[in-house]
This record gives C-alpha cells, structure tokens and sequence, in this order.
C-alpha cells in the first residue's frame, strides 16, 4: 500500500541484535510505513535500504538520531517516482567466479550495459580468494544473445574468471 | 509419459472464475474435505478447468484460488517441457499425499501471487491418493518431476500455504520481471 513521499533509508554499521526492531519501531511510531527493503550482511557488517512512504523524513531521521550512537550510519533521502521499468526484455541470470582481483564487477557490467541490459539484482562474494557474483539482468527483446555471450567471455577471460548466462528460469503454475 | 487415469465423468461446461490474488483470506485458508459425489464438487471441477483453460501459463488450480473452500485442485502439465510423468487434465478431490521424495530447488511463480517467484525445494517423486469427480473409487497417482512439483503446489493451497510460506531463504523471493 503506497501511501504518499518515498524515502530511502540506509543503514550500515556493527551488526547486533535489535537493529531491525529499533528502527522499524521508529518508523511506526511516526505512521510510516515500510515498503520494500533489502537487508544483508557484507563481511559481518549490518546493511540495510529500506523504501518508507507516510511519514515526514525530518521526522524520521531526528527520531533515528539515538541510534547513531550505536555504532551506525544511517541516511535518509527523498526519492523521486520510481521510473517506469522501460521497454519490454527477458531476464537472464548471470553467474561469475573465479580468482579475486580488481575490476572483474566493472569488467562484466560493463558489457551488459553495452548491450542496453539493465541489472535488477546483483550479489557479490568473496570467500578466501574465489570471488563469486550472480545478477539477474534484463536485455532488450531483440538482443543477440550470442553476441552478448562472446563478449562477456571475452571480458571474462581477460580478467581470469568464467562467466555463463542463462535464461530465468521459472516454473508458473 | 502418459499414465492413464480412469476417464474423468462426463463433466458440463463449467464457468469462467476470477482468480483470488494474495493476501485474500481464502489463500489463506485450509480448504475441507467434500463428498466427490456430490453435484456441487462435480461443479466445482468444471469451474476449476474453464478457469484454469482460460489462464495463459496456467496448469493447475486449487479450489480456495476461486474462493471456494473445497479439497479439490485441476492440473493438467501435459504441454510443460520439464514434464516426465504425465496424467493428462484431471481433477483430484480430497488429495491426500503418501510418499514425497527425492526433493529438488526450483523458482516457482502463481496467478495468485503474480508480482514474485520464489525458490522452492519439493519432492520430485510423489504418490498421493484421492477421488475424480463424481466417482467413489480413489485412485493413487503415482509422478515425478514438474507433474510432483504441481500436485505439491496445488496441495498447499489446500493447506491454505503459498510458494512464499516454503521459499528456501531470505534471497528466494524475487520481484517477477514481467517484461515478456
């Protein structure tokens, strides 16, 4: 149920016990309400981005003050309407590991984007020295999905990793 | 792979349902057992596969997804690719199921939860029990493979449980891109 302004919320810090409990609890005292969001761990720390409509942002953030002091970030930022998700696509998933160095994120995405592809979802890993990261990506319809497979080979070998697409793949029943 | 079932009784052309959509109460809802004999669960099998037939993408259908709270799913993946063992388009009444195994992960989407897919572990090798329409003999199927996933979708929404009650972790649901 939307209901008025959206919001993002991030927060970022040492991860305990409680955080989502203090800061949702915050919000619903103000009358906000809590629309999408998107929580994890990355090496340990606490991130969380939340999308909050029905409250007064200013409001918020003083009201989230308290919880600085605990060791977090956090940030509060108007958003503009969400655009539209543009013009029609398939979804692929796309699987990338190998050896960690520098530039393997840019090196992939950047051939997607190339291909006027649109990254809805991205997870990056590292574990010792493997480096894994899966994304779902959204290409145009008419795309060449050939093309794009030998260009992200291309980009994948030159920074010593193997990557694959594959199409979504979705039983609806 | 078709494996018969006796044939379904002659049913009437049933009426064309509105699918529930999330959170509706009845989706939420555990459906109770009904008399396969009785006229309103031969009716009601026919409503279930007029709707189910107009509903691209559609292969099954639980009674409580068009409001009736009624033991009673259709089914019908004989044109899905990841089909092995196939029954054909039939309708099971107060499905009961005796062995489950062999689980597998897939990303499962539903008509009554169409903004997301989730990934779901079930059993890819299924015997359950229950009645056609309009009979008093039960008959056991046995199935495997997206056949065994379906029945076991279907089967949830008779306990009143979604994909989303089952997906494997908190990264297992996903915004369905409905670009296509």
């Amino acid at each position: 149920m939307s209901n008025g302004d959206s919001y993002a919320i991030t927060v970022v810090g040492h991860d305990r016990p409680g955080i989502i409990a203090d800061v949702t609890g915050a919000i619903a005292d103000l009358g906000g309400n809590l629309e999408d969001s998107s929580m994890t761990l990355l090496r340990g720390h606490f991130a969380w981005t939340l999308v909050v409509t029905g409250s007064d942002p200013v409001e918020i953030e003083h009201r989230l003050e308290s919880l600085r002091h605990n060791g977090l970030r956090i940030s509060v930022i108007a958003l503009p309407e969400a655009p539209s998700h543009g013009d029609a696509g398939a979804v692929y998933v796309m699987s990338v590991h190998g050896g960690d160095r520098p530039g393997i994120v840019s090196a992939l995405t950047k051939v997607i984007a190339e291909a006027g592809g649109n990254i809805v979802d991205l997870t990056t890993r590292l574990s010792g020295d493997l480096y894994v990261l899966v994304a779902e990506v959204v290409l145009p319809a008419d795309t060449d999905i050939a093309v794009v497979e030998r260009n992200l080979s291309e980009a994948a070998t030159a920074v010593g990793v193997g990557v694959t697409l594959r199409p979504e793949d979705i039983d609806l029943l | 792979m078709t494996d018969l079932l006796p044939d379904l009784p002659k049913l009437h052309v049933g009426r064309q349902r509105d699918v529930l959509r999330a959170p509706h109460a009845a989706l939420a809802t555990t459906c109770i057992e009904v008399d396969p004999h009785s006229d309103d669960t031969v009716a009601l099998a026919a409503d279930l596969l007029a709707t189910m037939d107009v509903s691209p993408g559609c292969v099954g259908l639980a009674a409580n997804q068009i409001g009736v709270s009624a033991r009673v799913f259709c089914l019908d993946v004989s044109a899905h690719p990841k089909a092995r063992t196939c029954h054909g388009r039939f309708v099971l009444v107060n499905p009961v199921i005796e062995v489950a195994t062999r689980k597998e992960r897939a990303r499962e989407g539903c008509m009554s939860v169409p903004d997301f897919t989730g990934d779901v572990r079930r059993a890819s090798r299924l015997e359950i029990r229950g009645y056609l329409p309009g009979t008093a003999e039960p008959v056991l199927i046995k199935t495997d493979a997206f056949e065994a996933r379906a029945i076991q979708h279907e089967v949830d929404h008779l306990d009143g449980l979604l994909f989303v009650d089952r997906v494997v972790d908190a990264r297992a649901l996903h915004p369905r891109q409905t670009y296509l």
